[in-house]
């Protein structure tokens, strides 16, 4: 394929026939390199063909191979000739992550590691197949659909400023749950308060280095500071939603016409695309409720070890959704619809769609590490907005095969890895944690740097872990 | 051969074999609870499942999608298949799926979605083949 490298950091696929955009892909020449390997850049141009998209189809700095849409994607559509994809919002929409700060110190947990786990593990399932305690009736479910974590925290799990400080205020509003089917419902009704499997879990850091302290003391982060972070999404619920609609669209429109089936898509306009929307923002309120209902226990076992504990969410962003929003575009402001698929919004200072608390400095921005390596907070910019509709990474992407990594090393070894790190694990199946060993995931450290140059996010603050409990 | 899995770096993916559409769809149930569970999952009870399709890609994915939801939903790992029929003019196939509550075994993913990338169903030289990706 005919790519062309734009200047540093930044790469081009030229608009052939049949393209309506160029594709763009932020990566160095290492990581671009890298990218090459796999079929992202086809699948950015494949992109690039689809009706209604603006500027370009892009990839980050982490992208790789998806379904469809490359994962580490941003496209944005026209809401007149555009359209909407559940290809490019992913299976599991509203994946995401939450940071809690807490008033904990490093040295008030060290050595406590195990009783820490313990007494987590305790209230938060853990094994992929058990379901939640939570226990919902429909009309619960109704609320969370319909609600999202502002609904929870309204029904006691939580308080005012959680949601105030998730993206969206923890609520898509209108998301209408007539539009979410049956079977997604039945899928997901035993699943709020679950993280789930894969790459899905939930750490215990502390707070290494700080590399900006202005925006750090915005964000109410100190140097030594035990965080806790929550990664997981919709669950099952969200699943069904994707291949729900996925199904409808086939039926509706037919894939003969694609190079490839997962690009389905419907007009927005159309019914059909504002049903699946809609759906989709419900599912998305499942996500951010799930993560409130795991704050909410956190709190709950945490003030089991330590009274005087104080937790507070920092931010909790989506990694997976599609979203009307207004940017520049050609010099003028319009609402447009942005598919992140793997990619994290960063808005800069001044975006009303910021907490007030943040409003100042930029949103902050969730990049989790692997199980072994260091997360980051980042914050969002004003580049951002003006190169990739204000979106930046969302992680550190795998490199190795969940099969390779089996037949690799046991889950003794990477225990004993982790241990060598201090990092203590606790997972209830030992080929999860093989699954998930630091190494298969590509170098974060490479992608956070690349996005600081870039002026897409900035580095704020780096993670690290101390406890992992996997779903 | 049955079934096998093939290196994919993010998800799962497998090739199932058989001499009929019938066997070649029971193996891809088995390879779906292969890559999330490993032990040997006894036949404790049945549930019939009735599933239609447009083309046989799609009649795979929505059988195929019936177990996902039975074990989200009501935690039933599927272990075998019996009493299957499948009309191909009508793409429509009935079947009963045997297996047990996931409670006693260990489950090692959590299957999100079967996939249509790089999906096929066909015959070669008299074998039927499918390919499946599983998005984990």
């Amino acid at each position: 394929m005919k790519t062309v490298k734009i200047s540093k950091n930044i790469y081009g696929i030229p608009k052939e026939k049949g393209m309506n955009v160029p594709g763009r892909i932020y990566a160095s020449e290492k990581i671009f390199e890298n990218i090459k390997n796999d079929k992202s850049l086809e699948q950015v141009k494949n992109v690039a063909h689809l009706p209604g998209i603006i500027e370009a189809s892009i990839a980050l700095t982490d992208c790789h191979q998806g379904y469809g849409f490359c994962i580490g994607g941003v496209a944005a559509f026209d809401l007149e000739k555009g359209i909407i994809s559940p290809g490019g919002v992913g299976y599991d929409i509203n994946c995401g992550v939450r940071l809690l700060t807490t008033n904990l110190k490093r040295k008030d947990i060290l050595g406590r590691g195990e009783e820490i786990l313990k007494e987590l593990s305790r209230k938060i399932p853990t094994g992929v197949g058990r379901g939640s305690p939570f226990q919902m009736s429909k009309k619960i479910m109704n609320g969370v659909l319909s609600g999202g974590a502002k609904y929870l925290v309204e029904a006691g799990y939580g308080k005012k400023e959680d949601y105030l400080n998730v993206e969206e205020e923890g609520c898509l509003e209108s998301g209408d749950p007539l539009k979410v089917s049956e079977r997604a419902i039945k899928r997901g009704i035993g699943q709020l308060g679950t993280l789930g499997a894969g790459n899905h879990f939930l750490d215990v850091l502390i707070v290494e280095e700080l590399f900006d302290k202005v925006v750090a003391k915005a964000f109410g982060l100190k140097k030594d500071q035990v965080v806790i972070m929550i990664h997981c999404g919709s669950r099952g619920l969200g699943h069904q939603v994707a291949s729900d609609y996925i199904k409808k669209m086939e039926e509706k429109y037919g894939f003969e016409e694609l190079s490839d089936r997962e690009l389905i898509n419907a007009p927005i306009k159309s019914e059909l695309g504002q049903d699946y929307l809609s759906a989709m923002k419900c599912a998305s309120n499942f996500a951010f409720a799930n993560r409130q209902l795991i704050t909410h226990w956190v709190r709950e076992s945490m003030v089991n070890l330590f009274k005087d504990i104080k937790i507070n969410v920092l931010y909790d962003v989506c990694h997976n959704i599609a979203k009307v929003e207004k940017h520049v575009v050609g010099g003028k402001k319009r609402e447009i619809c942005v598919h992140r698929k793997g990619a994290t919004r960063s808005f800069g200072p001044g975006r009303i769609e910021i907490p007030q608390v943040y409003r100042k400095v930029g949103q902050p921005v969730l990049i989790p590490g692997s199980m072994g390596t260091s997360s980051y907070v980042l914050v969002g910019t004003k580049k951002a907005e003006e190169m990739t509709f204000g979106s930046t990474v969302h992680g550190a992407g795998r490199v190795m095969s969940r099969s390779r990594a089996y037949k690799e090393f046991t889950g003794e070894e990477v225990k004993e890895k982790l241990k060598k790190k201090n990092i203590l694990v606790k997972s209830s199946s030992m080929r999860s944690l093989v699954e998930e060993s630091p190494d298969v995931y590509k170098d974060i450290e490479d992608v956070v740097g690349v996005v600081g140059d870039l002026g897409i996010s900035l580095k704020v603050a780096k993670l690290k872990p101390f406890l992992v409990l996997i779903g | 051969m049955k079934y096998e899995f093939i290196e994919h770096t993010a998800d799962v993916e497998f090739r199932a074999y058989g001499k009929t559409l019938m066997e070649v769809f029971t193996n891809a149930a088995i390879a779906t609870t292969k890559s999330i569970c490993e032990k040997e999952i006894k036949e404790d009870r049945g549930i019939k499942i009735e599933v239609e399709g447009r083309d046989l890609e799609s009649l795979l994915y929505n059988f195929l999608e019936e177990l996902i939801i039975l074990f989200d939903s009501e935690g039933f790992l599927v272990s075998n298949v019996k009493k299957m029929k499948i009309d191909e003019e009508e793409k429509t196939l009935s079947c009963v799926l045997i297996g047990d509550s996931e409670g006693s075994y260990e489950i090692f993913s959590h299957i999100k979605a079967i996939t249509y990338n790089e999906m096929f169903v066909r015959k070669e030289n008299g074998v039927w083949i499918c390919q499946v990706t599983l998005d984990v």
